[in-house]
């Protein structure tokens, strides 16, 4: 029962898109690149136009308009001020009177600084306990290193909200580890419904993606190096602060980057382990859309999220100029 | 020639069964909010075949029924949502010389302020909104709203993160209605949920989770639907349901249908089929919600009657209040306010 209707700027986009394929595929031609090259990526660039260029369009498109279509600005004001449409409901219905329940809605403004701050202290502590489990997982003296790589890839088979529920059914009141606490004669304690908790499934969710670019890396580094520093009188700390840590940066920054922007964006794991109780950003343009059906309000939101993330990560592309950690920043 | 023929065979084979049968009937119902095997003998009664199609939230149906013109011959909504429908002139009245078994339909659930006259509605199911507790952590009798601001139970009461629910039983605990457009009531009770939730009181802010959790013994006291309490209910009997002396929510899930509706009397006899009393019974006894239906009631008798979820008592029904439908405009102050709730660390 989808709707495939689209309206006429859907269309209109649709053309605009396909339009500038076909102009990209001449050029290439034109420039003597071969057509075969091209074509082969062809299928890439379609999928990248249909599910990447238009919803990004789309998205500004409702971000700047209102629910008629209408060109506004509203939509930002609407995430300075939380409470500005319901400000104007209040004036209208009780005049001057309206003044005393009026006030600046904070709710987006604290919720997005909430997230950053959230983003944050969960990248610092991926890279705190990511950096030595790569170091261990790289070094070709540990037998346990590739068993560790594959440790480390089983649980990632797995859905990420199924992980995230097995994470509810340990933490809470009446689960696993409560029940062994009481068991041995503890006091339980609550470990859920807070965002300590928070914390800890998006760092179990996201140290993955630490781990594995500063792996990468490591391992493709030429290990005589660090002999040839011993060689010369360094000892194994100094081995590593002085050449192991400087040649793996690329690595560490592809990874904070990969640990940031799902940081920043995470949804469902507040609602999961923290309870509801402390909405992240994530959380507020999914009830903006889903909830509120306020998709124009939901979209100012969500761009305003992936300035920020450009942002970052244009800060972070000039730490690894080469793209050597992957390329990802 | 026999080409001809031959290929034209095919094509008739190729033709969906639907198209071929004269009779069917489309119906869009909430996902497992039906006995199946009730429409499989509506089939076997009547040889019209039913298409059956699910939704999961009313505000996704009205989209889906306004997007395809006469996709839908009989639909589920609820009170605020026929409300809504009627307002934009989406339903056809039913024509009740073809559905004599309306006449099942309660009193008190008749001339609803959704659907004044009765015209274009009839109730499928009904339910309340109340307080779920686990006897083994209250042992005072729930009977007001005020237990669930009680300290005693901090860290202890999980509430609805549904902006109408949790607005609407704080604006009854106030004394105001569920329905108002006053501003300094529904700022009361704005202020009056963030005490809540910077007392300690609230362990959550949930939905679907809820049932669950209270069953495991998570919480002590949670705003739930009467469905999920009953669900709860048959699986931990130290569960139990209260309605406040306040007064609540109550909602009407009905039947309806659209304008454009392709098979208007294959729909009226659906839903005079649904209204039989041995049917009514059957999906009443499945879902687990009320029955609006004096028939099927009186065909379960005392198990149904004697169950206070299922069966409120009257004097309590009347100081209840069905949903009205807000307007978008206006909903964004019950919005701004939830969020701001929503907000307080």
């Amino acid at each position: 029962m989808i709707d495939m209707s689209l309206p006429w700027w859907g269309w209109l986009l649709m053309g605009v898109g396909l339009v500038g394929f076909a102009a990209m595929l001449v050029v290439s031609v034109r420039r003597n690149q071969g057509i075969k090259r091209s074509l082969f990526a062809s299928p890439y660039t379609l999928w990248m136009i249909i599910f990447t260029v238009l919803p990004v369009i789309l998205i500004a498109y409702y971000a700047f308009t209102d629910a008629n279509g209408a060109f506004t600005l509203d939509n930002f004001r609407n995430f300075w001020d939380s409470n500005y449409e319901s400000n104007k409901v209040i004036l209208d219905a009780m005049g001057e009177a309206g003044a005393a329940y009026i006030s600046r809605g904070t709710v987006n403004v604290d919720t997005l600084v909430y997230s950053l701050w959230m983003a944050f202290k969960c990248t610092a502590i991926c890279l705190l306990l990511g950096y030595p489990a790569a170091l261990f997982m790289a070094d070709r003296n540990m037998k346990l290193g590739s068993t560790l790589v594959v440790l480390f890839i089983i649980p990632m088979w797995m859905n990420f909200l199924l992980r995230t529920i097995a994470w509810m059914s340990l933490l809470e009141d009446s689960g696993l580890i409560n029940a062994l606490l009481k068991a041995l004669g503890f006091e339980g304690v609550q470990l859920m419904y807070n965002s300590g908790a928070v914390l800890l499934g998006m760092v179990y969710n996201f140290l993955p993606f630490m781990v594995f670019p500063i792996y990468t890396v490591l391992n493709k580094m030429d290990f005589r190096l660090s002999e040839a520093a011993a060689d010369l009188g360094c000892n194994s700390w100094q081995t590593l602060y002085k050449v192991v840590m400087p040649l793996s940066i690329p690595g560490v920054i592809s990874g904070i980057t990969m640990v940031f922007m799902p940081s920043v964006t995470t949804f469902f794991i507040p609602r999961m382990l923290g309870g509801g109780n402390t909405m992240m950003f994530g959380d507020l343009i999914e009830a903006k859309f889903l909830v509120e059906g306020n998709w124009n309000v939901g979209s100012a939101l969500s761009l305003i999220m992936m300035l920020l993330i450009l942002i970052s990560l244009s800060i972070l592309r000039k730490a690894d100029p080469n793209g050597e950690g992957g390329g990802i920043a | 020639m026999k080409k001809m023929l031959s290929v034209l065979l095919l094509l008739v084979l190729l033709l969906p069964a639907s198209a071929l049968a004269d009779e069917v009937v489309n119906v869009f119902n909430w996902e497992d909010y039906i006995d199946e095997s009730v429409l499989e003998q509506f089939s076997e009664e009547t040889g019209i075949k039913v298409n059956y199609m699910n939704f999961t939230t009313v505000e996704d149906m009205i989209v889906q029924v306004e997007a395809n013109p006469g996709a839908f011959d009989v639909c589920f909504p609820s009170d605020y949502i026929i409300e809504r429908m009627i307002k934009k002139d989406m339903l056809a009245e039913i024509n009740f010389e073809n559905v004599p078994n309306a006449n099942q339909t309660i009193p008190y659930l008749l001339n609803p302020a959704y659907d004044p006259e009765n015209k274009y509605s009839v109730p499928y199911l009904w339910g309340t909104v109340g307080i779920l507790y686990n006897t083994t952590m209250v042992d005072e009798p729930v009977t007001s709203w005020s237990i669930m601001w009680d300290t005693k139970y901090a860290n202890n009461v999980f509430m609805l993160d549904s902006i109408r629910d949790s607005m609407g039983v704080t604006l009854k605990s106030l004394g105001y209605s569920m329905n108002t457009q006053d501003i300094p009531s529904i700022m009361a009770a704005k202020q009056k949920l963030i005490e809540q939730k910077q007392s300690g009181v609230v362990k959550a802010y949930q939905v679907d989770e809820t049932k669950d959790k209270m069953v495991a013994g998570e919480a002590a006291l949670a705003l739930v639907w009467s469905g999920d309490a009953q669900y709860a209910i048959d699986l931990n009997p130290d569960l139990a349901y209260a309605v406040p002396e306040e007064g609540t929510n109550v909602w009407v899930d009905g039947m309806v249908i659209p304008k454009d509706a392709k098979n208007k009397e294959n729909a009226e006899k659906l839903i005079n089929f649904l209204c039989r009393p041995d049917i009514a019974q059957k999906n009443c006894e499945y879902v687990r919600y009320a029955s609006p239906n004096a028939g099927a009631i009186d065909l379960m008798g005392e198990e149904y009657t004697s169950n206070p979820v299922q069966n409120a008592p009257e004097e309590l029904l009347s100081k209840c209040e069905f949903f009205n439908d807000i307007e978008p405009a206006f909903l964004s102050v019950y919005e701004a306010m939830w969020m701001e709730v929503k907000n307080t660390k």
